[in-house]
């Protein structure tokens, strides 16, 4: 098994066990955390075909790992500030409870 | 007189009169005033109009011609001739007559039903009717002039539906669907002529006049060749299919045997007021198409299928000649003599249609069949309605009874009634010195060189005619008197002066044809130098 | 142009415009409308004195003046204008002369013979319309005017037969005398266009450029029909069948016998005197039309053998019936009818002159014939049938005297009467007639036919035994307040114009004589010679015919006047030797009930079968194709209901079921977008391992 192969599988079980919360959980927040762990898994999958791939002199896979990490940060604040807003109108942050997007 | 509508006048009197009579409701009395007002009006008009005409031109007059639908080709185009100027005057003499003749009509037998015929909506009918009529006679462009033909029909067809005999509906269906698929007929093949005439750019020919002379000059038929393809028709053949559309809409309308089964029920289930309008009037509007429409239009298929034209022209004349002998109800025995008498108008229409190699002066006696023709159409107007004017006078005396064989020396207690209504017979009959007698002598002076044959076969007619009439004499006013109808009315003063103006028409028509001659002289010499056969 | 010639239709104009007049009186004007017609047709008759009197002052074609002018124009050009006119010459003026002088007697005659009428006005009406008629036959320069007056004349018949409308048989006989005069005038009328399509003309005169006249013959002549005859001909036999119909000829002569329905001064005027004489007088009038020929071919032409023929035959076959009836007005309208057609052999033989002459005397003398029997009729009380007469001689003098001077002049009775001069030109043209002599035969027979039937009913109408008390009873009914039912004089408003006419059937005769042929040179326009040596050319003819002429009255002597038949029931002379022959002959040789088995029958059948075909052959083709409108209407709703509505409602379902499921997919649960989202995102990983991207 190659080190690229083992970097796969260590981003693929984080993001399946990030949608997994995602999916599954009630709590708002905890679902947020769970899209926060998606993201990372893909991260983890730019850094490691950057590594491993053609042209690891250039830094194109740090970069847009970094940048990715700065629209998680962006995203999550944004995502915080959208959960206080929604508690602040339905008094809760379970997901079941919020349609209000219903077609 | 040149800038003034004259003739888009004439149609909108009887139309805005109409439209106003038809708010009028219950108020009867007003509705009657105001339509026979409105007739009165037309017809005065209509004198101006002939007074105003210029008979020593051939061409057409009064013209207004103004763009419509450029895109289309349509214009609104209104123009008239002798013909149609001659078929003006009918119109007008006729709907007043016949709205005359209405006005001691309530007490008929539908008057207990609601239905009297001295409503508003029936007079309002017979306006839009009489409006319908005059934008066909005036009309030159297909467009307008279709809009009209079909407008004359449906107040045609409510006022048999409403206000006809107790057949009415049957009869009013029969003749409005029968009418209605002429028309049908005609319209697509007018849509196909468009078609065939219109170019790149430049749409395509819905105006009579230019579709008269692109065929006198063969164009027609070119165009229908190069820019109709329609399954392996050659251009013969496609033009003869479009000539068969148009045919059927005015055969229709006259009708031509065998396209008439409507017609006797029709005229025997419509009030005699309507009947007089019906036969008066719009049975002309065919003779009419023909002479305006189909022959300059379509003058090599005329020429073409001439010889059996002639034939159903003269089967139209015995036949129904013959048929009329056989009938016991007055109405429907004059509707077979109308069949009869129109079937003479045909005759001379189809004979013209040839170059008359052989014959001497062609050009002669081509005028004479068109000048007979034409005298024959309105002679026949005139003396048709008057008839149906006498049944409806019997009909409304005698209850609703018109059979043959109901009365029976009459003559002894309403001898002036008989006298009149012998004149009338007898003008129908061709009498000489009444008017019906020029016409036919016309029209088989002028046959007779042409179609040799046909003219013999015909004047058979004239023997079979003068067998009926002569019954209806025998039967109604002669023998001894039936003394169910000892009290029988004579004609009251009122009666006898509406009668008058026809029975003064058929002395001064029969003795001076000038008159009508006059007026359609130089038309008639126009066609007959301008058609090409 | 002398003012005569140009004021010439005032002669018809005169008593038309008292028709008019008399036309909108009321019942009651009797004595108006009667001074009225008698006036107009006086000033009419001095009117024609003075056109006789002018044509008396020119000799050969200066006789003939014409006056003509347009009517309507219905074409460009000269050939578009249609002329009427009317010409002066001898023939007109002849006829104007007798119809105006025998009209007149008429008139008066009726006011005693209608007097008790209730429709005395209208009667005077209808006389007057049919004497102006009749005047615009005569006068006419074309021949549409004189087929618009010829029509007018069958118009005023018809009126006149159907005069006592209340009678069905009345009625019946106008209508049938109309309607077979008809069938003539139809092919007339058909003989004229044609004639008018040929030379573009109808006058008859026109300076040259007329239909009768030189150039327009000569083209006909040449011309040929398909069927081998010359157009002339063709044209000619065509005309001929109206003046066939009119005339009573052969086999159109049905309608005359009926029509003694009308009251008799009808019958004097209208259908003995001068309506039916019009058809010769027709004949006359186009006889350049008949009798054109190519050069050199025979003078007999066809058209004018056929008229020969047709007059001989009609001659003897009339003549036979009137054998055998008994009613007093049918037995002179049988002679009349044979008489004409002894005028259609004369004219076709002997030419104008020689048919003409027998015209007028005929005229004068049926006219005379026909007011007697009215004044017998009117005397017996409306008694017609001879068999129930008898002796009248002695209760009518006046009537009878002049009743037989008109019988010797209608028997050809020799040398002292009209008949027998001009009827022996007629025998006279017929012995040297080329192609047969089989007419002249005919016309020997005729007249012995004549002689024997008018010895007959004078026999037994003035002679022997007043028979009318065997039925006593039915007279007295008839008899309206007459204490007796005698027999008496009638008045002298009837008996005076008896006596005029009779003094015409002696006198007349005298103008036409071998030896003073004063009419046939008039009509010619020549001048008259007295010769009596020619009279010895024809006088073996003279005799024979006289001879057989005194012994046709000698056997009708003989039969009816030796032994007087006793009563009104007993069965003829002639019945008793030849019951057979005599029913045939009784019952007019069958031909009405041949025609109504045939052609009325046929008439019938054509004309049920044209309302069957109607009905239901052109009415069944329009059913069927509105049934098949409604059966396919019927297919197309039941293809509506079940396919298309079907199909529509399916798709309809189909597609809100659909809507429904696919807005499940979206209830607003972000988790639930979140699945799809993951669950396509494997789906797509799994695709895409599997190698579907290639």
């Amino acid at each position: 098994m190659s080190s690229l192969s083992s970097y796969l599988l260590l981003s693929a079980f984080l993001f399946a066990l990030g949608l997994a919360g995602a999916i599954t959980r009630r709590n708002a927040i905890i679902v947020l955390i769970g899209v926060e762990l998606m993201l990372n898994a893909a991260n983890l999958n730019f850094i490691a075909f950057w590594r491993f791939g053609d042209h690891p002199e250039a830094l194109t896979g740090i970069l847009f790992a970094i940048f990715s990490i700065g629209v998680a940060a962006a995203e999550a604040a944004v995502g915080l500030a959208l959960i206080i807003a929604i508690y602040r109108q339905y008094k809760t942050t379970n997901l079941d409870r919020i349609d209000s997007m219903k077609g | 007189m040149n800038g003034f509508p004259l003739l888009t006048l004439i149609t909108l009197v009887p139309l805005i009169a109409g439209i106003i009579v038809s708010g009028l409701g219950s108020k009867k009395r007003l509705a009657r005033n105001l339509a026979l007002f409105s007739s009165l009006l037309s017809l005065a008009l209509a004198v101006v109009l002939w007074k105003s005409f210029d008979a020593g031109s051939g061409e057409l007059q009064f013209v207004e011609k103004h763009d419509w639908i450029p895109a289309l080709g349509v214009s609104y185009f209104v123009g008239v001739d002798g013909l149609g100027l001659l078929m003006v005057l009918l119109t007008s003499i006729v709907t007043f007559l016949a709205l005359l003749a209405s006005w001691g009509r309530a007490a008929s037998p539908l008057a207990a039903a609601g239905r009297s015929p001295d409503s508003a909506l029936y007079h309002a009918l017979i306006l839009f009717l009489q409006a319908g009529l005059f934008g066909t006679f005036t009309a030159l462009n297909f467009f307008h002039w279709f809009i009209f033909w079909e407008l004359s029909l449906i107040p045609a067809f409510f006022l048999v539906r409403l206000f006809g005999g107790p057949q009415r509906a049957p009869a009013a269906t029969q003749f409005f669907v029968y009418t209605m698929v002429g028309s049908v007929a005609m319209l697509l093949a007018f849509l196909a002529i468009f078609l065939a005439t219109s170019k790149p750019g430049v749409p395509g020919v819905f105006d009579f006049i230019q579709l008269g002379k692109m065929a006198a000059r063969g164009e027609l038929n070119q165009a229908l060749v190069m820019n109709l393809g329609w399954f392996s028709l050659t251009g013969k053949q496609l033009a003869t299919v479009i000539f068969g559309g148009v045919l059927l809409g005015f055969a229709v309308k006259v009708p031509l045997m065998p396209f008439h089964t409507w017609l006797p029920a029709t005229y025997a289930e419509a009030p005699s007021p309507v009947t007089m309008l019906l036969t008066g009037v719009m049975s002309k509007m065919g003779v009419y198409g023909f002479l305006r429409i189909l022959l300059p239009i379509f003058p090599e298929q005329v020429q073409w299928l001439r010889t059996p034209l002639l034939v159903l022209a003269i089967i139209t004349i015995v036949f129904s000649a013959a048929a009329a002998f056989a009938q016991r109800d007055l109405k429907r025995i004059l509707a077979y003599s109308s069949i009869n008498h129109l079937g003479y108008c045909l005759l001379g229409v189809f004979a013209v249609a040839t170059t008359g190699d052989g014959v001497i002066a062609p050009a002669v006696q081509k005028a004479a069949a068109f000048n007979g023709v034409l005298l024959q159409m309105f002679n026949h107007g005139v003396t048709a309605a008057t008839l149906f004017l006498f049944v409806g006078f019997i009909e409304q005396r005698a209850g609703g009874l018109r059979g043959l064989n109901d009365f029976g020396g009459l003559r002894k207690v309403a001898p002036v009634f008989c006298g009149l209504m012998g004149i009338a017979l007898f003008s129908s009959l061709g009498l000489p010195g009444l008017n019906g007698f020029v016409g036919e002598f016309l029209i088989f002076k002028g046959v007779f060189p042409l179609a040799m044959c046909s003219a013999a076969i015909a004047v058979l007619g004239l023997l079979i005619t003068a067998i009926f009439i002569l019954t209806i004499l025998q039967r109604v006013f002669n023998g001894p008197l039936n003394e169910k109808w000892a009290r029988f009315p004579d004609l009251t003063p009122a009666e006898c002066v509406v009668v008058a103006l026809p029975i003064g028409l058929m002395f001064v028509l029969g003795l001076w044809p000038q008159w009508i001659l006059g007026m359609v002289n130089n038309t008639v010499g126009h066609w007959v130098a301008q058609l090409n056969f | 142009m002398d003012w005569i010639v140009k004021n010439l239709w005032l002669i018809p104009a005169l008593p038309m415009l008292a028709a008019g007049i008399s036309a909108l009186t009321p019942q009651r004007g009797r004595k108006l409308s009667a001074t009225l017609a008698i006036g107009s047709m006086m000033v009419s008759f001095l009117l024609a004195l003075c056109a006789f009197a002018h044509t008396l002052g020119h000799q050969g074609e200066e006789a003939r003046q014409v006056f003509n002018f347009p009517w309507f124009e219905f074409a460009a050009g000269s050939a578009g204008v249609l002329q009427l006119g009317w010409v002066l010459d001898p023939l007109t003026a002849v006829m104007l002369v007798m119809v105006t002088f025998v009209g007149t007697l008429i008139f008066i005659y009726s006011v005693g013979y209608m007097a008790h009428d209730d429709n005395f006005t209208r009667f005077f009406t209808f006389l007057a319309l049919f004497a102006g008629a009749m005047l615009g036959v005569i006068i006419a320069n074309s021949l549409l005017l004189l087929f618009i007056c010829w029509e007018l004349v069958g118009l005023t018949s018809y009126l006149l037969i159907g005069f006592w409308y209340h009678k069905p048989s009345a009625a019946a006989a106008a209508k049938k005398a109309f309607i077979t005069t008809r069938i003539g005038d139809v092919a007339f009328l058909l003989g004229m266009v044609w004639l008018y399509s040929q030379t573009g003309t109808l006058l008859f005169y026109d300076h040259g450029a007329g239909c009768m006249e030189q150039s327009a013959l000569a083209k006909m002549v040449v011309q040929t029909t398909s069927a081998g005859m010359a157009v002339s001909t063709a044209i000619g036999l065509l005309i001929f069948c109206g003046a066939v119909g009119k005339s009573g000829q052969f086999p159109l002569h049905v309608w005359l016998p009926d029509a003694m329905e009308g009251p008799t001064p009808v019958s004097a005027l209208i259908h003995a005197a001068t309506m039916v004489a019009a058809g010769v007088f027709l004949v006359a009038r186009v006889y350049p039309l008949m009798g054109a020929r190519l050069e050199g071919a025979p003078v007999e032409t066809t058209a004018l053998q056929v008229v020969t023929w047709i007059g001989a035959i009609t001659a003897v076959f009339a003549a036979c019936i009137a054998v055998a009836q008994n009613d007093i007005k049918r037995i002179l309208a049988y002679s009349t009818v044979s008489q004409l057609g002894y005028m259609m052999m004369g004219l076709g033989m002997g030419g104008v002159a020689v048919g003409m002459f027998h015209l007028i005397t005929h005229a004068f003398f049926k006219a005379l014939l026909f007011m007697g029997a009215g004044s017998v009729i009117h005397g017996c009380h409306e008694e017609q049938d001879i068999r129930h007469m008898g002796a009248i001689r002695k209760y009518m003098p006046v009537t009878f005297l002049t009743y037989a001077a008109g019988m010797l002049a209608l028997c050809g009775f020799p040398l002292f009467f009209s008949g027998f001069w001009s009827k022996d030109e007629i025998l006279h043209a017929a012995h040297g007639w080329a192609p047969s002599q089989i007419p002249f035969y005919l016309g020997v027979i005729g007249a012995f036919l004549t002689a024997f039937y008018m010895t007959r009913q004078v026999m037994l109408v003035f002679f022997g035994k007043n028979r009318a008390a065997a039925h006593d009873s039915h007279s007295a009914a008839l008899s309206h307040g007459h204490s007796a039912a005698e027999p008496h004089e009638s008045p002298a408003v009837m008996t005076v114009p008896l006596m005029i006419l009779a003094a015409f059937a002696v006198l007349l005769g005298f103008v036409g004589t071998p030896a003073w042929p004063w009419f046939q040179n008039f009509l010619e326009g020549e001048v008259a010679t007295v010769d009596f040596a020619r009279l010895s050319e024809s006088a073996t003819l003279m005799i024979s015919s006289s001879v057989i002429v005194l012994l046709s009255i000698a056997l009708g002597w003989w039969l009816y006047g030796r032994k007087p038949r006793q009563t009104a029931a007993e069965p003829d002379v002639l019945e008793k030797a030849r019951p057979d022959l005599f029913w045939l002959l009784q019952n007019k040789f069958l031909i009405d009930e041949v025609y109504e088995a045939t052609i009325i029958r046929f008439n019938a059948w054509f004309a049920r079968t044209c309302d069957f075909l109607d009905a239901w052959v052109w009415g069944g083709v329009v059913l069927a194709v509105s049934y098949l409108t409604v059966g396919l209407g019927w297919v197309n709703n039941v293809f509506d209901q079940f396919v298309i509505n079907l199909g529509f409602d399916g798709g309809c379902s189909g597609m809100s079921a659909g809507g429904r499921l696919a807005s499940r997919l979206q209830n607003g649960q972000v988790q639930n977008y979140l699945r799809i989202i993951g669950l396509g995102f494997a789906a797509l990983v799994l695709f895409l391992i599997w190698g579907g991207g290639k």
